[in-house]
């Protein structure tokens, strides 16, 4: 009973909670797909590591309200995005364009790719080449094999086996 | 030797770590400096018939200082602004952003009126178009219409000394 009790308060406790979330109705669900796409594409700017979809900040409210307004008035997701953009930078768009200032962004990962790539391929060419054996060496190698042939044959032949 | 490219890589590792923690991820760059400051037309905080507009502005250089009396930022900003505004270099357009006019007033009333006039943004509509996403900021505007500068943030004395009143000087 006393936790029921408890299980009961916490769960008003949560009520006004759910209660602040705004709902917005859609006619056309191309539409709704559409704004549920751009709320995960875009970034609250009050509460950096969250889009607007996730964010509960006074900003990404009005925001998803703009991006509602704009959608059903017919706007595209283009014009959406330029809307935002202007106001607050690419820093607004998840995924920012390809431009000069941004290539360190895009081409980076690939550049360092690139580079531990060369420095693995040396690094393989410099142990294969320590490894590979000289002639000189090989035919030192076979000279003492032959001796060692030899010595155990006269060995043998004294009767000495084990 | 061995230890040479690793120890390198972690040299510069750290750099670029040192490098990202001097760098504060809240400033983002506003993309309207140069542009000509978002029109809007809003009623006045004080002269309730009276509203205001960018272009009433239009040959002079002022400042737009974003303020609501919920924000506690504002209140260390509040004796800063203060200042500039005894200074009269130029006007200081108060912009009472999301915020009951009434809590608005009072608070103006206890802690002075550094403001020629303040717009009151109700729906925080002017807010999103001149890119406002935290409370305080501070738009300098020049004699052309266009954004000079942007303060995101309280402004501290530091601020206002070393950037906001040199420009201000070269604008005038």
């Amino acid at each position: 009973m006393k936790f029921l009790v408890s299980l009961f308060l916490v769960f008003s406790l949560i009520a006004p909670v759910q209660a602040s979330i705004q709902i917005y109705e859609f006619k056309d669900p191309a539409i709704e797909a559409e704004y549920k796409d751009l709320l995960d594409e875009l970034r609250c700017l009050v509460c950096q590591n969250q889009n607007l979809a996730g964010s509960d900040a006074d900003l990404a409210q009005d925001l998803r309200q703009q991006t509602y307004d704009m959608l059903t008035q017919g706007k595209t997701r283009a014009e959406v995005v330029d809307y935002m953009v202007t106001r607050y930078g690419d820093f607004v768009l998840y995924r920012p364009p390809v431009k000069s200032s941004t290539m360190l962004l895009w081409a980076g990962p690939f550049a360092l790719l690139f580079i531990v790539l060369i420095v693995v391929m040396l690094r393989i060419k410099k142990t294969r080449s320590v490894e590979a054996p000289q002639q000189e060496n090989l035919d030192q190698a076979k000279n003492l094999l032959a001796d060692d042939v030899q010595q155990i044959n006269g060995l043998n032949k004294k009767g000495v086996t084990k | 030797m061995r230890f040479i490219l690793p120890l390198g890589i972690f040299a510069i590792l750290v750099i670029l770590l040192g490098l990202g923690l001097t760098m504060d991820p809240k400033r983002v760059p506003s993309p309207l400096i140069g542009k000509s400051a978002p029109a809007f037309d809003l009623p006045q905080l004080h002269n309730q018939s009276g509203s205001f507009s960018p272009d009433d502005f239009k040959g002079k250089v002022w400042v737009l200082s974003v303020w609501a009396s919920w924000c506690v930022s504002c209140r260390a900003e509040h004796k800063v602004i203060s200042r500039l505004a005894k200074m009269k270099l130029v006007d200081i357009v108060g912009l009472n952003y999301k915020d009951e006019p009434a809590d608005g007033r009072r608070w103006l009333q206890q802690f002075g009126n550094p403001y020629v006039l303040s717009a009151v943004d109700i729906e925080g509509s002017a807010g999103i178009d001149w890119g406002v996403y935290g409370v305080p900021e501070t738009f300098i505007i020049g004699k052309d219409g266009l954004i000079k500068h942007k303060h995101i943030g309280p402004v501290d004395d530091k601020a206002l000394d070393e950037e906001i009143i040199p420009l201000l000087k070269t604008l005038i």
